[in-house]
């Protein structure tokens, strides 16, 4: 059912190589393809047929659930909503992931909105990748909406990725987190060619004790766009730390907008944002070590974003 | 055997050009351990620039084993054998010290060879391997790292500009150590930009250079007597050296 372009896709999106272990849903060309499930993770269709629910008994320790989504057929154009419970007490690793490939003349789109109920105590690590590839003149769009409600000393990492191929992508994330819960996120972006990349945060701090740390590196090369938009509420006595940190190359275009909104006396919030070329002693130094200007250059780029 | 042949080096200023090299002749032989003194502004970091590339001369050349490399990229004198530490090591984030090192050595060294260069240069290895070249290392670690990718490389002449430079005392005179050790294990030639006593009194060879020109050459016996006591040879403090400073 999973044809050769497409397992190559999600080698990129998920490392999966064959198929992975534990709970998991795979989605190509708007089907599912495979599913499994556990004692402890339960994966339902929606009955409208709008994306899948995905429940995490209590307690559940050391499992994971895979649940990638591969388009390898132009011009499909798609909105998914996945929907994940997660039970207190429970310590899973989610991977999510999306890969386009497209070499036809049609756009091809996959919107796929996550939202997370975290329960209490509960610890998650999310990890989410973006890829495209083709040669095909139509453009490969990624649109994540994801949202997050964290439960009373809960905790959440999230790890996202969009290193090559996704010509526009808007991502809308949105957490919302109650007393001692911790939100950790850490976006890697590059864009290149004419891609034009938003990402926009608004993270709520609603409990005495929750904190939130959102860190994006990113590099911007030719005449792409990127923007960074983050935005941290303290709502009650909270900690809070927002930090855009991009390399600007050639001709492209990044705006950093890190902002903070203190509502309590008690918020400690603090933001940070750089934008800057390579260092040219970066540069020669790694050239005094025997590497081209060239090979210099894909280093510190490979370094930054590692 | 690196040569330079009547190397000058001008650069644009506001009353126009100014002469930092002046027809500058020097040889480093083979296997020896050469120590570059002098008032600060004199040219001693530009001579080093220039060896390694960085800057190009405005006239004269550049042998190295008798091969004319005036023209040649940093890159390709790199390749040829001669290799650079920088005044003011560079930080690289997301660089570990490890890929740093496997860089320098131009292969993909273990772990275990990795901290064999680290412990060379007093750091304890599992620290530091993993860690990243960014700011949280201080400078006489980001020193100390420097000092290590030029032993990874291993080539026929490194060159250190002020390596004494930008770290504290206590932190130089074990940095010093590290010196005395590769003067004796290296096969290659040692040429290190330096005013401390200590580095001058394990050289084979001083020069002084002023004012763009060598003011003074000669083996170490015949030099240093006369730089004691000048900016050009700049005693550790003595107390701290015999490690009495508690008493």
């Amino acid at each position: 059912m999973i044809d050769e372009i497409q397992k190559r896709i999600l080698e990129e999106v998920a490392d999966l190589h064959t198929v992975p272990e534990g709970a998991y849903n795979i989605r190509a060309n708007s089907k599912m393809a495979a599913r499994n499930t556990t004692a402890n993770i339960d994966i339902i269709s929606k009955e409208d047929g709008s994306g899948i629910d995905i429940h995490i008994k209590p307690g559940t320790k050391n499992e994971s659930v895979h649940i990638p989504v591969v388009l390898s057929q132009s011009g499909l154009k798609e909105v998914v909503y996945n929907d994940f419970f997660i039970g207190e007490d429970a310590d899973v690793v989610i991977v999510a992931g999306c890969g386009i490939h497209n070499c036809g003349v049609q756009d091809s789109e996959h919107d796929g909105i996550h939202r997370f109920y975290v329960g209490k105590n509960a610890k998650v690590r999310y990890v989410e990748k973006h890829y495209g590839e083709g040669d095909g003149e139509g453009k490969r769009i990624l649109n994540p909406g994801t949202e997050v409600y964290m439960k009373e000393n809960s905790s959440m990492e999230m790890e996202m990725v969009q290193i090559k191929g996704v010509d526009s992508t808007v991502r809308d994330t949105k957490a919302e987190l109650a007393a001692g819960a911790r939100l950790v996120v850490r976006e890697r972006l590059m864009t290149h060619g004419d891609q034009h990349a938003v990402s926009n945060y608004v993270v709520e701090l609603n409990g005495e004790g929750a904190s939130a740390d959102v860190v994006s590196r990113s590099v911007a090369r030719d005449t792409s766009y990127q923007k960074f938009d983050s935005r941290i509420v303290g709502n009650a006595p909270c900690s809070g730390h927002t930090e855009c940190d991009a390399i600007i190359m050639d001709k492209a275009k990044i705006l950093a907008v890190p902002q903070l909104e203190a509502n309590d006396l008690d918020s400690a919030l603090i933001h940070e944002a750089a934008i800057g070329k390579i260092a040219g002693d970066q540069i020669i130094k790694l050239m005094t070590l025997g590497l081209t200007e060239a090979e210099a250059e894909e280093q510190i780029i490979n370094g930054f974003l590692k | 055997m690196l040569e330079l042949k009547n190397i000058s080096f001008d650069v644009a200023d506001d009353k126009g050009q100014k002469e930092i090299i002046k027809n500058l002749s020097l040889t480093i032989d083979d296997h020896k351990f050469v120590v570059i003194t002098g008032p600060n502004g004199g040219g001693k970091s530009t001579l080093a620039k220039l060896i390694a590339g960085i800057e190009k001369p405005t006239s004269g050349s550049i042998l190295l084993n008798g091969e004319d490399i005036t023209e040649t990229s940093i890159t390709e004198r790199a390749k040829m054998g001669i290799s650079f530490a920088f005044q003011q090591p560079v930080r690289f984030k997301g660089i570990r010290v490890l890929d740093l090192l496997r860089i320098a050595a131009g292969k993909n060294l273990s772990v275990a060879d990795a901290c064999q260069y680290l412990s060379e240069v007093g750091l304890c290895a599992r620290d530091y391997v993993k860690r990243e070249v960014n700011a949280s290392l201080s400078g006489g670690e980001l020193k100390r790292i420097e000092i290590a990718t030029v032993l990874a490389r291993s080539t026929q002449l490194s060159v250190f500009d002020e390596p004494e430079a930008g770290i504290d005392l206590w932190s130089f005179q074990n940095l010093i150590k590290v010196f005395e050790r590769m003067r004796k294990i290296t096969n290659g030639s040692i040429m290190i930009i330096s005013h401390q006593e200590r580095i001058l009194d394990i050289a084979d060879e001083i020069v002084v250079i002023a004012n763009g020109t060598i003011s003074k050459q000669g083996p170490k016996d015949e030099i240093l007597p006369e730089l004691l006591g000048t900016t050009s040879a700049i005693n550790s403090c003595d107390r701290l050296e015999k490690g009495d400073s508690q008493k």
